[in-house]
């Protein structure tokens, strides 16, 4: 695996009331990762726009930020990936829309668009903030699946980056995994007997791949994993939000069809309602 | 896990008891089955037919432990208008399709449907088929017999009837009246009476025996005909070839009709509801703590209707009065059920012509007091204190029911509940976009505890309610639960009445069960009353006290005791003892303790039977804390009643050398060798020195009361006198 994931960061740069603290967070999180930022603008090129992002990104200049605007005219969503494609961008900074009354965020329509087609990782946040706030807590999910594993050293990578206190790796387990249906005490038994066992299965599995992860990223940080039986996809959010993570890491889904967004599930239930930072690792 | 039991012996072991509850369950099954059965219109002999099809097939297939099936109250409604408008044969036809459909219910596991209903608009049903039955057979009672098209005219009739009733003139009516409300009075006075040789026979079985008594003495004795007028006898009880000789095959010729289906659909609905939550009633009984099988059950149900159906009978359901009883009687498996059946078989092939001499107002008061319990006004005192908004769910519910039908009733009570919600919250939004999202979380904190938490987001209502149970469900009931709701903007009263029932459920089988996160709700001004209402918050303090509670405080600064008049719901110390296993407790109140808690008395108020079968009982106990550890027993007075019990497999231990204590003593308990070791001689002279108490260890305290009621001040310190000496005897053992 890479150590260095992203080697350049892009953010839409929309001149909106977020910018400033939507700017901020990514040029932070380019120093972190000494990566490349890209500021994204929909739009004609104008002196008066790179004067106002240059002015916003001037207290980054003392620690060297590499930073490039770039403007591209046309549909938000077709600017924005072609430029991902283009200039190879890692990962793609995307704010979230906090609904009005509610401390409910979600996802507006572009972005969700956006996240359902790009080809790197992307990274929604619900609440940028100009000030720096700590990231204690990072959950990463933990699926029987390929990608896991590279999601999983990822997590720990920006776990020491961001010097996070603690990683929850939670295995979600579908329900059908437990054959037996709850009827009375003696199913209800043998469905405990299978859970126990899985739920062993999955702790195995998940402690193989992090003795696989380097020690210097593993050390200093606490560990837990946390099997979850429920539904695939919003279970982890849900537990992110109830244990109040900073940061949730999922893989990227596999395949999106229409059907998928008809009956939400995985990643589609996380769109509707971030329950904190998530992202989305290709 | 623990290790494999021996099941036949066990079985044989406990099946004399079984026996013994069974007789008592078809001592009322029987009046009962001929009385729901004619207040549908069918021939008496259809219920007793449903009761024993119900028995045999739901003991054998059945999937719950300790349930009655038979003919069941909720259903007379239903029951009554398909066979008006479908004729008997093609109602029979209804009642195997509806058997077919509960089955099909079963396979598809949908044991969950009645949870599905708002509570409250449940209620409003229940009450609206109590009204039913009362409204009808009230008339019939009171010797009037009336026929009208509306079931809410039958209520109105009532002044007129008891009207009437005051200026009979033929002897043969106010006979029957006199039968009638002196049946009533027997069912409503028989539970105040404690006693335990009247208790032997059920309140339904004393009428029965009263009116063939009262029939014969006017017959041999007085020789004179019956003075009750001949159209007020129960008729039509056929003997047994006559039953099989002209068993009526069920027509299926309106199979095609509107009318038909919707008796069917009305069945269904009815039959599978009652049973549902008769079975989860029933549950809570369990004095074994086992969780029955639902979805099995539904099967067994719906196989015992198709099997009564064709054989003449009514459908099957499962049904919580006589299950209460069955519980009460020391059933623990199915059994019970089968002997009950097979009691039924034997009183039809036996006593089949003194049944007609059982005058019908007798009968009918039997039902016209289920109807009350059903509708009484406590339902609706009870859900007022929940909330103003549950009573317009209730009332509407009613009044549909009564006016248009019983799926309209429901569906009315289900829309009005909808919309409450919705103008509680102003928000369709909140229903709309998350009524299908999964919004239950658990697991098993993965730390040592091994807590299970389930976190519930967005809202919690009966319409997705289901989602909750089924997490809940998941996990044994000996373990700790934390149910979150912090993130849940609005919980129903549906869903915090069933929070309720698991607390009781989890603290009755070890485990704990606690809801948090609603603490912010309380501040949220928009609110629902029933929330608040609905969490265990302590009564406000009475100042108020009666005498009694004066003389309990005199008494207490008399004897340097602590006394507290307040209710405390925190007993879960008291579930532990025998004698509450198949009761539940309310409270404790006007506590008197004695030094550092470990002598107590106290006032309880605790419950025997769930549902409309629930009776009240308070009465005033003694608890000792012990220093030591002592076996698990029971003791009473021996009486006839013990000797009857002894036959039903209740085993008294002897002890040695103490005949005297043997005879006049009855003890009870599993480790025989530790109790007689126990049982000294000077625990043995202070026992029979003394007044008689029930005792009852449950290895660590003692659990002493006399009667069954509130005992006067002067008893409490009879009571404390003895538990005082009685402690310091067991200290010195």
């Amino acid at each position: 695996m890479s150590l260095q994931p992203f080697k350049s960061i892009a953010i839409g740069a929309a001149f909106s009331p977020n910018l400033k603290a939507n700017l901020y967070e990514a040029a932070r999180l380019s120093l972190f990762f000494g990566s490349k930022l890209f500021l994204i603008h929909v739009g004609e090129a104008s002196d008066d726009k790179i004067k106002t992002l240059k002015v916003f990104l001037n207290p980054f200049k003392k620690d060297n930020l590499d930073f490039e605007v770039v403007f591209k005219p046309g549909d938000p969503v077709e600017a924005i990936l072609s430029v991902t494609d283009e200039k190879n961008i890692d990962l793609l900074i995307l704010g979230a829309v906090q609904r009005e009354r509610f401390i409910k965020y979600y996802v507006g329509s572009i972005a969700r668009k956006i996240t359902r087609k790009a080809k790197c990782s992307v990274l929604l946040l619900i609440k940028p903030s100009v000030e720096r706030v700590a990231c204690q807590h990072i959950v990463v999910n933990g699926l029987q699946d390929p990608k896991t594993e590279q999601t999983i050293k990822a997590a720990f990578y920006l776990g020491k980056q961001l010097e996070a206190d603690k990683i929850t790796i939670v295995e979600e387990i579908k329900q059908e995994q437990v054959a037996i249906k709850v009827d009375d005490d003696k199913s209800l038994r043998r469905a405990n007997i299978m859970k126990e066992r899985i739920k062993l299965r999955e702790n195995s599995r998940i402690k193989e791949i992090i003795e696989h992860i380097p020690e210097k990223y593993t050390k200093d940080i606490a560990i837990k994993s946390q099997p979850i039986f429920g539904k695939q996809g919003y279970s982890i959010g849900h537990y992110a939000q109830i244990s109040r993570a900073d940061l949730l890491v999922m893989n990227a889904p596999s395949k999106m069809t229409f059907w998928d967004r008809l009956f939400p599930h995985d990643i589609e239930h996380i769109l509707t309602e971030l329950p904190t930072d998530v992202l989305i690792l290709q | 896990m623990s290790p494999k039991k021996n099941n036949i012996k066990d079985f044989f072991k406990v099946l004399p008891k079984n026996i013994f509850s069974g007789f008592v369950v078809s001592l009322i099954a029987l009046p009962l089955g001929l009385g729901l059965a004619m207040a549908s219109d069918a021939p008496p002999i259809a219920g007793i037919i449903a009761a024993i099809v119900g028995g045999i097939v739901v003991s054998i297939f059945g999937g719950s432990h300790v349930t009655i099936a038979g003919p069941g109250n909720g259903l007379v409604g239903v029951l009554l208008v398909a066979i008006t408008s479908l004729g008997l044969e093609s109602a029979y036809a209804a009642i195997v399709c509806s058997g077919v459909l509960i089955m099909l219910l079963g396979f598809f596991r949908m044991g969950k449907l009645a949870d599905f209903f708002p509570s409250s608009a449940i209620q409003g049903m229940l009450a609206a088929i109590g009204l039913i039955i009362l409204g009808k057979q009230f008339h019939i009672m009171l010797a009037h017999k009336i026929k009208r098209e509306d079931t809410l005219d039958y209520l109105i009739e009532i002044p007129f009837t008891l009207n009437d009733a005051i200026h009979y003139e033929n002897k043969g009516l106010i006979f029957a009246a006199l039968a009638g409300i002196i049946s009533l009075a027997i069912m409503m006075f028989y539970a105040k009476l404690r006693n335990k040789y009247l208790q032997l026979i059920p309140a339904p079985m004393w009428i029965v025996i009263l009116s063939i008594g009262f029939s014969y003495y006017f017959e041999l004795v007085l020789h004179e005909n019956n003075p009750i007028s001949n159209q007020y006898m129960i008729s039509g009880i056929p003997s047994i070839q006559e039953i099989i000789a002209d068993i009526q095959m069920p027509l299926f010729s309106k199979v095609g009709t509107i009318s038909f289906w919707s008796s069917v659909v009305a069945i269904t609905l009815i039959a599978s509801i009652e049973s549902l939550l008769s079975i989860k009633a029933v549950d809570k009984l369990d004095p074994e703590k086992r969780r029955s099988n639902v979805n099995k059950d539904l099967k067994a149900l719906g196989l015992a209707t198709v099997g009564s159906g064709f054989l003449g009978g009514l459908n099957v359901v499962t049904v919580i009065a006589r299950s209460s009883v069955n519980v009460n009687n020391g059933a623990t498996n199915r059994s019970s059920n089968f002997a009950h059946a097979t009691f039924l078989v034997l009183f039809i092939v036996l006593f089949s012509t003194q049944l007609t001499r059982i005058p019908l107002p007798a009968l009918m008061a039997i039902l016209v007091y289920t109807g009350y319990k059903l509708a009484s006004p406590n339902v609706i005192r009870k859900i007022f204190s929940i909330g103003k908004e549950q009573l317009i769910i209730f009332f509407v519910t009613l009044f549909v029911t009564l006016k248009i039908g019983l799926i309209s009733g429901i569906f009315a009570g289900v829309l009005a509940t909808m919309l409450i919600h919705i103008i509680i919250n102003k928000s369709v939004l909140l229903f709309l976009r998350n009524v299908l999202k999964p919004n239950v979380l658990m697991y098993e904190e993965a730390d040592d505890e091994h807590n299970f938490y389930v976190s519930v987001k967005h809202f919690c209502s009966f319409l997705n309610y289901y989602k909750l149970k089924d997490k809940l469900d998941a996990i044994p009931e000996d373990h700790d639960v934390i149910v979150d709701f912090s993130l849940c903007s609005f919980v129903d009263h549906t869903v915090m009445e069933n929070m309720h029932n698991y607390q009781e459920l989890f603290k009755k089988r070890g485990g704990h069960f606690d809801v948090i996160g609603l603490d912010m709700h309380d501040t949220d001004s928009e609110h629902p009353f029933a929330l608040r209402r609905l969490l265990p918050v302590p009564n406000i303090i009475k100042n108020n006290l009666t005498r009694r509670q004066t003389s309990m405080e005199e008494l207490a600064k008399d004897y340097d005791l602590k006394y507290n008049s307040e209710n405390q719901k925190e007993v879960g110390y008291l579930s532990s003892f025998l004698f509450f296993n198949t009761k539940e407790i309310d409270h404790i109140y006007n506590q008197l303790s004695y030094k550092n808690d470990s002598l107590n008395i106290f006032d309880i108020e605790f419950s025997e039977g769930e549902f409309i079968a629930k009776e009240v009982i308070r009465s005033t106990m003694l608890h000792i804390k012990l220093e030591k550890g002592i076996p698990e027993f029971t003791l009473d007075r021996e009486g006839f009643l013990e000797r009857v019990y002894a036959f039903a497999g209740f085993k008294d231990i002897p002890i040695q050398d103490h005949s005297d204590f043997s005879r006049r003593f009855y003890l009870l308990g599993d480790n025989e060798e530790a109790i007689k070791a126990f049982f000294n001689d000077d625990l043995i002279h202070f026992f029979e020195s003394n007044p008689y108490y029930h005792v009852e260890s449950n290895g660590n305290s003692l659990l002493i009361f006399g009667k069954e009621r509130l005992a006067s001040v002067k008893e409490i310190k009879g009571l404390f006198d003895f538990g005082k000496r009685l402690k310091d005897v067991i200290s010195n053992i």
